[in-house]
Protein backbone atom coordinates (compact mmCIF):
# COMPACT_ATOMS: atom_id res chain seq x y z
CA UNK A 1 0.00 0.00 0.00
CA UNK A 2 3.40 2.38 -0.06
CA UNK A 3 3.63 3.23 -3.34
CA UNK A 4 1.33 5.83 -5.64
CA UNK A 5 0.52 3.23 -7.86
CA UNK A 6 -1.08 0.87 -5.17
CA UNK A 7 -3.22 3.72 -4.00
CA UNK A 8 -4.65 5.02 -6.72
CA UNK A 9 -5.03 1.55 -7.59
CA UNK A 10 -7.68 1.20 -4.49
CA UNK A 11 -9.30 4.02 -5.16
CA UNK A 12 -9.98 3.15 -8.79
CA UNK A 13 -11.12 -0.32 -7.88
CA UNK A 14 -13.44 1.00 -4.92
CA UNK A 15 -15.37 2.95 -8.03
CA UNK A 16 -14.90 0.03 -9.85
CA UNK A 17 -16.54 -2.16 -7.76
CA UNK A 18 -19.42 0.54 -6.83
CA UNK A 19 -20.40 0.41 -10.34
CA UNK A 20 -19.19 -3.07 -11.18
CA UNK A 21 -22.23 -4.04 -9.33
CA UNK A 22 -24.90 -1.71 -10.45
CA UNK A 23 -23.53 -1.28 -13.79
CA UNK A 24 -26.27 2.26 -13.78
CA UNK A 25 -23.67 4.78 -15.52
CA UNK A 26 -22.19 2.80 -18.32
CA UNK A 27 -25.76 1.22 -18.78
CA UNK A 28 -27.53 4.35 -18.86
CA UNK A 29 -24.53 6.33 -20.95
CA UNK A 30 -24.63 3.81 -23.78
CA UNK A 31 -28.19 4.02 -24.05
CA UNK A 32 -27.71 8.11 -24.74
CA UNK A 33 -24.93 7.59 -26.68
CA UNK A 34 -26.81 5.00 -29.02
CA UNK A 35 -29.62 7.56 -29.13
CA UNK A 36 -27.43 10.38 -30.02
CA UNK A 37 -25.99 8.50 -33.16
CA UNK A 38 -29.34 7.37 -34.22
CA UNK A 39 -31.47 11.21 -34.02
CA UNK A 40 -28.64 12.54 -35.60
CA UNK A 41 -28.47 10.51 -38.24
CA UNK A 42 -32.22 11.72 -39.00
CA UNK A 43 -31.22 15.27 -38.07
CA UNK A 44 -28.90 14.94 -41.24
CA UNK A 45 -31.40 13.91 -43.78
CA UNK A 46 -31.47 10.55 -46.33
CA UNK A 47 -28.63 12.45 -48.63
CA UNK A 48 -25.94 9.53 -48.77
CA UNK A 49 -23.37 12.25 -49.04
CA UNK A 50 -24.19 14.36 -46.21
CA UNK A 51 -24.33 11.93 -43.65
CA UNK A 52 -21.16 10.02 -44.63
CA UNK A 53 -19.18 13.56 -44.59
CA UNK A 54 -20.64 13.83 -41.11
CA UNK A 55 -20.15 10.45 -40.16
CA UNK A 56 -16.74 11.60 -37.59
CA UNK A 57 -18.67 14.51 -35.97
CA UNK A 58 -21.74 12.41 -34.86
CA UNK A 59 -19.03 10.04 -33.48
CA UNK A 60 -17.55 12.43 -31.51
CA UNK A 61 -20.38 14.57 -30.54
CA UNK A 62 -22.24 11.19 -29.12
CA UNK A 63 -18.54 10.48 -26.64
CA UNK A 64 -18.59 14.05 -25.83
CA UNK A 65 -22.08 14.50 -24.44
CA UNK A 66 -22.13 10.79 -22.94
CA UNK A 67 -18.68 11.36 -21.35
CA UNK A 68 -19.93 14.66 -19.73
CA UNK A 69 -23.34 12.80 -18.36
CA UNK A 70 -20.72 10.04 -17.13
CA UNK A 71 -18.38 12.12 -15.70
CA UNK A 72 -21.20 14.29 -14.07
CA UNK A 73 -21.99 10.85 -12.13
CA UNK A 74 -18.81 9.76 -10.86
CA UNK A 75 -18.52 12.61 -9.02
CA UNK A 76 -22.09 13.03 -7.81
CA UNK A 77 -21.75 10.09 -6.35
CA UNK A 78 -19.12 10.96 -3.96
CA UNK A 79 -21.45 14.34 -2.45
CA UNK A 80 -23.55 11.11 -0.98
CA UNK A 81 -23.27 9.42 2.07
CA UNK A 82 -20.32 11.82 2.65
CA UNK A 83 -17.86 9.41 0.29
CA UNK A 84 -15.60 12.97 -0.56
CA UNK A 85 -15.23 13.72 2.80
CA UNK A 86 -14.15 9.85 4.11
CA UNK A 87 -12.03 9.97 0.81
CA UNK A 88 -10.54 13.50 2.19
CA UNK A 89 -9.35 12.16 5.35
CA UNK A 90 -7.31 9.11 4.03
CA UNK A 91 -3.38 10.16 4.06
CA UNK A 92 -2.82 10.65 0.68
CA UNK A 93 -1.59 13.02 -1.78
CA UNK A 94 -4.81 15.02 -3.19
CA UNK A 95 -2.99 14.45 -6.68
CA UNK A 96 -3.51 10.44 -6.07
CA UNK A 97 -7.10 10.61 -5.47
CA UNK A 98 -7.36 12.75 -8.83
CA UNK A 99 -5.85 10.18 -11.13
CA UNK A 100 -7.74 7.30 -8.82
CA UNK A 101 -10.56 9.12 -10.35
CA UNK A 102 -9.22 10.00 -13.84
CA UNK A 103 -8.42 6.06 -14.34
CA UNK A 104 -12.10 4.97 -13.04
CA UNK A 105 -13.67 8.05 -15.95
CA UNK A 106 -10.93 6.78 -18.30
CA UNK A 107 -12.16 3.40 -18.20
CA UNK A 108 -15.75 4.21 -18.37
CA UNK A 109 -15.66 6.26 -21.20
CA UNK A 110 -13.28 3.91 -22.56
CA UNK A 111 -16.16 0.83 -22.20
CA UNK A 112 -18.78 3.41 -23.65
CA UNK A 113 -16.29 3.84 -26.55
CA UNK A 114 -15.85 0.16 -27.12
CA UNK A 115 -19.52 -0.32 -27.55
CA UNK A 116 -20.60 2.07 -29.01
CA UNK A 117 -17.77 2.48 -32.07
CA UNK A 118 -18.82 -0.63 -33.52
CA UNK A 119 -22.01 0.30 -33.41
CA UNK A 120 -21.26 3.11 -35.09
CA UNK A 121 -19.01 1.40 -37.97
CA UNK A 122 -22.08 -1.01 -38.35
CA UNK A 123 -24.53 1.82 -38.72
CA UNK A 124 -22.78 3.43 -41.54
CA UNK A 125 -21.46 0.80 -43.21
CA UNK A 126 -18.21 1.44 -42.33
CA UNK A 127 -14.67 -1.39 -42.04
CA UNK A 128 -14.96 -2.87 -39.25
CA UNK A 129 -11.18 -3.19 -38.22
CA UNK A 130 -9.57 -0.16 -37.61
CA UNK A 131 -6.52 -0.01 -35.54
CA UNK A 132 -5.62 3.83 -35.96
CA UNK A 133 -9.17 4.49 -35.21
CA UNK A 134 -8.76 3.15 -31.41
CA UNK A 135 -5.30 4.56 -31.11
CA UNK A 136 -7.37 7.82 -32.43
CA UNK A 137 -10.41 7.16 -29.57
CA UNK A 138 -7.68 6.35 -26.51
CA UNK A 139 -5.64 9.79 -27.11
CA UNK A 140 -8.75 11.79 -26.87
CA UNK A 141 -10.38 10.29 -23.97
CA UNK A 142 -7.35 10.56 -22.46
CA UNK A 143 -7.77 14.64 -22.59
CA UNK A 144 -11.84 13.91 -21.98
CA UNK A 145 -11.09 12.56 -18.66
CA UNK A 146 -7.97 15.14 -17.44
CA UNK A 147 -10.24 18.15 -17.91
CA UNK A 148 -13.23 16.43 -17.24
CA UNK A 149 -12.50 14.55 -13.40
CA UNK A 150 -11.23 17.93 -12.59
CA UNK A 151 -14.11 19.69 -13.80
CA UNK A 152 -16.37 17.74 -11.92
CA UNK A 153 -15.23 18.24 -9.30
CA UNK A 154 -15.12 21.82 -9.53
CA UNK A 155 -18.82 21.18 -10.96
CA UNK A 156 -20.63 19.27 -8.05
CA UNK A 157 -19.48 21.81 -5.39
CA UNK A 158 -22.04 24.14 -7.00
CA UNK A 159 -25.71 24.75 -6.76
CA UNK A 160 -25.87 23.93 -10.50
CA UNK A 161 -24.28 20.82 -10.77
CA UNK A 162 -25.57 19.09 -13.93
CA UNK A 163 -25.06 22.00 -15.73
CA UNK A 164 -22.21 22.93 -14.80
CA UNK A 165 -19.92 20.39 -16.06
CA UNK A 166 -20.62 21.27 -19.62
CA UNK A 167 -20.41 24.43 -19.34
CA UNK A 168 -17.10 24.31 -17.72
CA UNK A 169 -15.79 21.25 -20.09
CA UNK A 170 -16.81 21.83 -23.98
CA UNK A 171 -14.93 25.13 -24.46
CA UNK A 172 -12.16 24.00 -23.02
CA UNK A 173 -12.32 20.41 -24.98
CA UNK A 174 -12.41 22.34 -28.50
CA UNK A 175 -9.10 21.30 -29.53
CA UNK A 176 -9.64 17.88 -28.47
CA UNK A 177 -12.87 17.24 -30.56
CA UNK A 178 -11.62 19.28 -33.11
CA UNK A 179 -8.40 17.30 -33.28
CA UNK A 180 -10.51 13.82 -32.48
CA UNK A 181 -12.89 14.64 -35.70
CA UNK A 182 -10.15 15.91 -37.99
CA UNK A 183 -8.32 12.21 -37.24
CA UNK A 184 -11.60 10.13 -37.30
CA UNK A 185 -12.61 11.73 -40.90
CA UNK A 186 -8.69 10.64 -41.96
CA UNK A 187 -8.80 7.05 -40.81
CA UNK A 188 -12.24 6.85 -42.48
CA UNK A 189 -10.68 7.49 -45.59
CA UNK A 190 -7.83 5.57 -45.31
CA UNK A 191 -5.48 8.22 -45.57
CA UNK A 192 -1.76 7.75 -44.10
CA UNK A 193 0.11 8.02 -40.75
CA UNK A 194 1.71 11.37 -41.93
CA UNK A 195 -1.94 13.06 -42.94
CA UNK A 196 -2.81 11.93 -39.35
CA UNK A 197 0.38 12.88 -37.45
CA UNK A 198 -0.85 17.03 -36.60
CA UNK A 199 -3.78 16.29 -35.10
CA UNK A 200 -2.37 13.11 -33.17
CA UNK A 201 0.32 15.53 -31.82
CA UNK A 202 -2.38 18.02 -31.17
CA UNK A 203 -4.54 14.75 -28.77
CA UNK A 204 -1.00 14.00 -27.35
CA UNK A 205 0.18 17.69 -26.46
CA UNK A 206 -3.31 18.64 -25.13
CA UNK A 207 -3.32 15.19 -23.15
CA UNK A 208 0.29 16.09 -21.51
CA UNK A 209 -0.45 19.33 -21.12
CA UNK A 210 -3.89 18.76 -19.23
CA UNK A 211 -2.54 15.54 -17.17
CA UNK A 212 0.37 18.14 -15.71
CA UNK A 213 -2.05 21.13 -15.19
CA UNK A 214 -4.96 19.27 -13.77
CA UNK A 215 -2.87 17.20 -10.89
CA UNK A 216 -0.99 20.48 -10.07
CA UNK A 217 -4.38 22.13 -9.60
CA UNK A 218 -6.84 19.22 -8.02
CA UNK A 219 -5.73 20.12 -4.53
CA UNK A 220 -6.96 23.63 -4.61
CA UNK A 221 -10.62 22.43 -5.67
CA UNK A 222 -11.36 19.47 -3.20
CA UNK A 223 -9.53 21.66 -0.24
CA UNK A 224 -12.21 22.61 2.54
CA UNK B 1 -9.93 54.71 4.30
CA UNK B 2 -10.96 53.92 0.36
CA UNK B 3 -11.06 57.45 0.38
CA UNK B 4 -7.30 57.73 0.26
CA UNK B 5 -7.18 56.36 -3.42
CA UNK B 6 -9.36 59.60 -4.48
CA UNK B 7 -6.24 60.91 -5.94
CA UNK B 8 -5.85 57.79 -8.25
CA UNK B 9 -9.20 57.82 -9.25
CA UNK B 10 -9.46 61.33 -10.60
CA UNK B 11 -6.28 60.86 -12.47
CA UNK B 12 -7.72 57.76 -14.16
CA UNK B 13 -10.79 59.53 -14.76
CA UNK B 14 -9.25 62.16 -16.08
CA UNK B 15 -7.10 60.36 -18.38
CA UNK B 16 -9.27 58.14 -19.62
CA UNK B 17 -11.67 60.76 -20.88
CA UNK B 18 -9.18 62.52 -22.49
CA UNK B 19 -7.51 59.49 -24.38
CA UNK B 20 -10.99 58.95 -25.74
CA UNK B 21 -12.18 61.91 -26.47
CA UNK B 22 -8.85 62.42 -28.67
CA UNK B 23 -9.40 58.89 -29.71
CA UNK B 24 -13.02 59.50 -31.19
CA UNK B 25 -11.71 63.16 -32.93
CA UNK B 26 -8.65 61.00 -34.45
CA UNK B 27 -11.37 57.94 -35.41
CA UNK B 28 -13.97 60.27 -36.62
CA UNK B 29 -12.52 63.41 -38.04
CA UNK B 30 -8.41 63.35 -38.23
CA UNK B 31 -7.73 59.40 -40.08
CA UNK B 32 -8.63 59.46 -43.79
CA UNK B 33 -11.08 56.67 -44.75
CA UNK B 34 -9.53 53.61 -46.44
CA UNK B 35 -9.45 53.29 -50.42
CA UNK B 36 -10.81 49.90 -50.95
CA UNK B 37 -13.45 49.14 -47.98
CA UNK B 38 -14.90 52.45 -46.85
CA UNK B 39 -15.95 54.06 -43.72
CA UNK B 40 -17.35 51.12 -42.12
CA UNK B 41 -13.14 50.25 -42.04
CA UNK B 42 -12.95 52.76 -39.01
CA UNK B 43 -14.59 50.12 -36.67
CA UNK B 44 -11.22 48.22 -36.90
CA UNK B 45 -9.85 51.54 -35.10
CA UNK B 46 -12.31 50.41 -32.26
CA UNK B 47 -11.95 46.87 -32.44
CA UNK B 48 -8.38 45.73 -32.36
CA UNK B 49 -8.02 47.97 -29.08
CA UNK B 50 -11.04 46.28 -28.07
CA UNK B 51 -9.71 42.71 -28.33
CA UNK B 52 -5.98 43.37 -27.72
CA UNK B 53 -7.86 44.79 -23.84
CA UNK B 54 -9.61 41.98 -23.30
CA UNK B 55 -6.49 39.55 -24.10
CA UNK B 56 -5.24 41.53 -21.85
CA UNK B 57 -7.75 41.28 -19.06
CA UNK B 58 -7.76 37.33 -18.91
CA UNK B 59 -3.99 37.50 -18.62
CA UNK B 60 -4.28 39.49 -15.67
CA UNK B 61 -6.84 37.10 -14.14
CA UNK B 62 -4.53 34.19 -15.00
CA UNK B 63 -1.70 35.86 -13.22
CA UNK B 64 -4.05 36.77 -9.94
CA UNK B 65 -5.19 33.52 -9.76
CA UNK B 66 -2.19 32.05 -9.33
CA UNK B 67 -1.47 34.86 -6.67
CA UNK B 68 -4.40 33.99 -4.99
CA UNK B 69 -4.01 30.43 -5.11
CA UNK B 70 -0.72 30.55 -3.51
CA UNK B 71 -1.30 33.52 -1.40
CA UNK B 72 -4.48 33.40 -0.13
CA UNK B 73 -5.16 37.05 0.07
CA UNK B 74 -8.72 38.15 -0.53
CA UNK B 75 -7.37 41.44 -2.86
CA UNK B 76 -5.64 39.03 -5.04
CA UNK B 77 -9.01 37.33 -6.11
CA UNK B 78 -11.45 40.61 -5.80
CA UNK B 79 -8.43 41.98 -8.81
CA UNK B 80 -9.17 38.65 -11.11
CA UNK B 81 -12.80 38.68 -10.70
CA UNK B 82 -12.88 42.37 -11.57
CA UNK B 83 -10.52 41.74 -13.98
CA UNK B 84 -12.49 39.13 -15.70
CA UNK B 85 -16.08 40.97 -15.56
CA UNK B 86 -14.34 43.43 -17.65
CA UNK B 87 -12.78 41.43 -19.33
CA UNK B 88 -15.85 39.68 -20.82
CA UNK B 89 -17.45 42.83 -21.62
CA UNK B 90 -14.85 43.77 -23.76
CA UNK B 91 -15.18 39.84 -25.42
CA UNK B 92 -18.67 40.80 -26.10
CA UNK B 93 -17.87 44.15 -27.71
CA UNK B 94 -15.26 42.46 -29.90
CA UNK B 95 -18.02 39.75 -30.91
CA UNK B 96 -20.48 42.32 -31.70
CA UNK B 97 -18.65 45.03 -33.48
CA UNK B 98 -16.27 42.26 -35.49
CA UNK B 99 -19.45 40.89 -37.18
CA UNK B 100 -20.70 44.07 -37.98
CA UNK B 101 -16.71 45.00 -39.82
CA UNK B 102 -16.90 41.64 -41.21
CA UNK B 103 -20.83 41.93 -43.36
CA UNK B 104 -20.01 44.62 -45.47
CA UNK B 105 -16.17 43.49 -46.30
CA UNK B 106 -16.12 39.94 -46.41
CA UNK B 107 -19.62 39.26 -47.45
CA UNK B 108 -20.49 36.92 -44.15
CA UNK B 109 -21.28 37.51 -40.59
CA UNK B 110 -18.89 35.04 -39.12
CA UNK B 111 -15.56 32.75 -40.41
CA UNK B 112 -14.42 30.27 -38.04
CA UNK B 113 -10.73 30.76 -38.54
CA UNK B 114 -8.17 30.79 -36.03
CA UNK B 115 -8.78 34.29 -34.79
CA UNK B 116 -12.46 34.30 -34.53
CA UNK B 117 -13.24 30.86 -32.95
CA UNK B 118 -10.45 31.60 -30.68
CA UNK B 119 -12.67 34.69 -29.22
CA UNK B 120 -15.65 33.07 -29.26
CA UNK B 121 -13.75 29.92 -27.09
CA UNK B 122 -12.16 32.67 -24.67
CA UNK B 123 -15.81 34.54 -24.12
CA UNK B 124 -17.16 30.91 -23.08
CA UNK B 125 -14.40 29.95 -20.97
CA UNK B 126 -14.72 33.06 -19.18
CA UNK B 127 -18.41 32.99 -18.65
CA UNK B 128 -17.87 29.39 -17.06
CA UNK B 129 -15.96 31.37 -14.42
CA UNK B 130 -18.46 33.83 -13.81
CA UNK B 131 -21.09 31.11 -13.42
CA UNK B 132 -18.91 29.03 -11.20
CA UNK B 133 -18.24 31.82 -9.11
CA UNK B 134 -22.13 32.88 -8.94
CA UNK B 135 -22.92 28.71 -8.69
CA UNK B 136 -20.54 28.21 -5.84
CA UNK B 137 -22.42 27.91 -2.36
CA UNK B 138 -19.67 30.06 -0.43
CA UNK B 139 -17.70 32.77 -1.89
CA UNK B 140 -14.73 31.14 -1.09
CA UNK B 141 -15.18 28.02 -2.86
CA UNK B 142 -16.43 30.62 -5.38
CA UNK B 143 -13.22 31.96 -5.48
CA UNK B 144 -10.89 29.01 -5.41
CA UNK B 145 -13.09 27.44 -8.36
CA UNK B 146 -12.91 30.25 -10.66
CA UNK B 147 -9.40 30.67 -9.64
CA UNK B 148 -8.85 26.94 -10.61
CA UNK B 149 -10.65 28.00 -14.40
CA UNK B 150 -8.50 31.13 -14.62
CA UNK B 151 -5.46 28.88 -14.81
CA UNK B 152 -6.51 26.12 -16.83
CA UNK B 153 -8.71 28.40 -19.69
CA UNK B 154 -5.81 30.57 -20.03
CA UNK B 155 -3.81 27.64 -21.15
CA UNK B 156 -6.43 26.55 -23.07
CA UNK B 157 -5.89 29.50 -25.17
CA UNK B 158 -2.99 29.09 -27.23
CA UNK B 159 -3.99 25.34 -27.83
CA UNK B 160 -7.50 26.28 -29.71
CA UNK B 161 -5.61 29.37 -31.59
CA UNK B 162 -3.03 26.46 -32.81
CA UNK B 163 -5.69 23.65 -33.66
CA UNK B 164 -7.93 25.91 -35.57
CA UNK B 165 -5.14 27.30 -37.40
CA UNK B 166 -4.25 23.87 -38.34
CA UNK B 167 -7.47 23.24 -39.22
CA UNK B 168 -8.35 26.11 -40.87
CA UNK B 169 -5.68 25.96 -43.40
CA UNK B 170 -7.62 24.60 -46.53
CA UNK B 171 -9.28 27.64 -46.54
CA UNK B 172 -8.28 31.06 -47.86
CA UNK B 173 -7.26 33.49 -44.82
CA UNK B 174 -8.84 36.81 -45.01
CA UNK B 175 -6.98 39.40 -45.34
CA UNK B 176 -7.58 42.57 -43.33
CA UNK B 177 -5.49 44.97 -45.57
CA UNK B 178 -3.91 45.25 -48.70
CA UNK B 179 -1.99 48.70 -48.43
CA UNK B 180 -0.30 48.04 -45.00
CA UNK B 181 -0.84 51.15 -42.82
CA UNK B 182 -0.44 54.53 -43.39
CA UNK B 183 1.19 56.94 -40.76
CA UNK B 184 -1.88 58.65 -39.65
CA UNK B 185 -3.91 55.41 -39.27
CA UNK B 186 -1.53 53.85 -37.26
CA UNK B 187 -0.84 57.31 -34.78
CA UNK B 188 -5.15 56.68 -34.79
CA UNK B 189 -4.63 52.94 -33.74
CA UNK B 190 -1.91 53.93 -30.91
CA UNK B 191 -4.21 56.75 -29.17
CA UNK B 192 -7.17 54.08 -29.52
CA UNK B 193 -5.52 50.86 -27.85
CA UNK B 194 -4.14 53.85 -25.46
CA UNK B 195 -7.44 54.75 -24.66
CA UNK B 196 -8.93 51.52 -23.84
CA UNK B 197 -6.07 50.17 -21.95
CA UNK B 198 -6.85 52.84 -19.73
CA UNK B 199 -10.63 52.73 -19.70
CA UNK B 200 -10.05 48.55 -18.75
CA UNK B 201 -7.51 49.93 -15.39
CA UNK B 202 -9.97 52.35 -14.27
CA UNK B 203 -13.03 50.00 -14.53
CA UNK B 204 -11.36 46.84 -13.43
CA UNK B 205 -9.82 49.44 -10.26
CA UNK B 206 -13.60 50.28 -9.58
CA UNK B 207 -14.50 47.03 -10.17
CA UNK B 208 -12.31 45.66 -7.43
CA UNK B 209 -12.97 48.44 -5.17
CA UNK B 210 -16.41 48.05 -5.39
CA UNK B 211 -16.55 44.61 -4.90
CA UNK B 212 -13.64 44.88 -1.66
CA UNK B 213 -16.82 47.59 -0.32
CA UNK B 214 -19.35 44.98 -0.49
CA UNK B 215 -17.44 42.55 1.14
CA UNK B 216 -16.56 45.14 3.74
CA UNK B 217 -20.83 45.87 4.10
CA UNK B 218 -21.53 42.20 4.31
CA UNK B 219 -18.69 41.63 6.86
CA UNK B 220 -20.34 44.96 9.15
CA UNK B 221 -23.49 43.13 8.67
CA UNK B 222 -22.94 40.06 9.82
CA UNK B 223 -20.93 40.99 12.90
CA UNK B 224 -24.11 43.37 13.41
CA UNK B 225 -26.23 40.82 13.42
CA UNK B 226 -24.69 39.24 16.36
Amino acid sequence: MNTVFAKIFVIFWKDMLTELRTKEVVVSVLVFALLVVVIFNFAFGTRAGTVEMAAPGILWVALTFGGVLGFNRIFAVEKENLRLEGLMLCPVDRAVIYWGKLVGSFTFILAVAVVITPIFLVLFNLPLFLPRLALVIVLAIIGFSAVGTLFSAVAINTRARDIMLPILFLPVAVPVIIAAVKATALVLAGSSWGDMATWLQIMIAFDVIYLVVATLVFEFVVEE
Amino acid sequence: MKGKHILRDNVLLGLSLALMIAALYMVFVYVPTEKHTGIVQRIFYFHVPVAWVAFLAFFITFIFSILYLWKREIKWDTIAHASAEVGVIFTTLVLITGPIWAKPVWGVWWTWDARLTTSLVLWLIYIAYLLVRSFATEPARGARFSAVIGIVGFIDVPIVFLTVNLWRTQHPTTMIFEDGLTTSMLMTLMVCIAAFTVLYVLLTVQSANLKSLETDVKLLRSTQAE
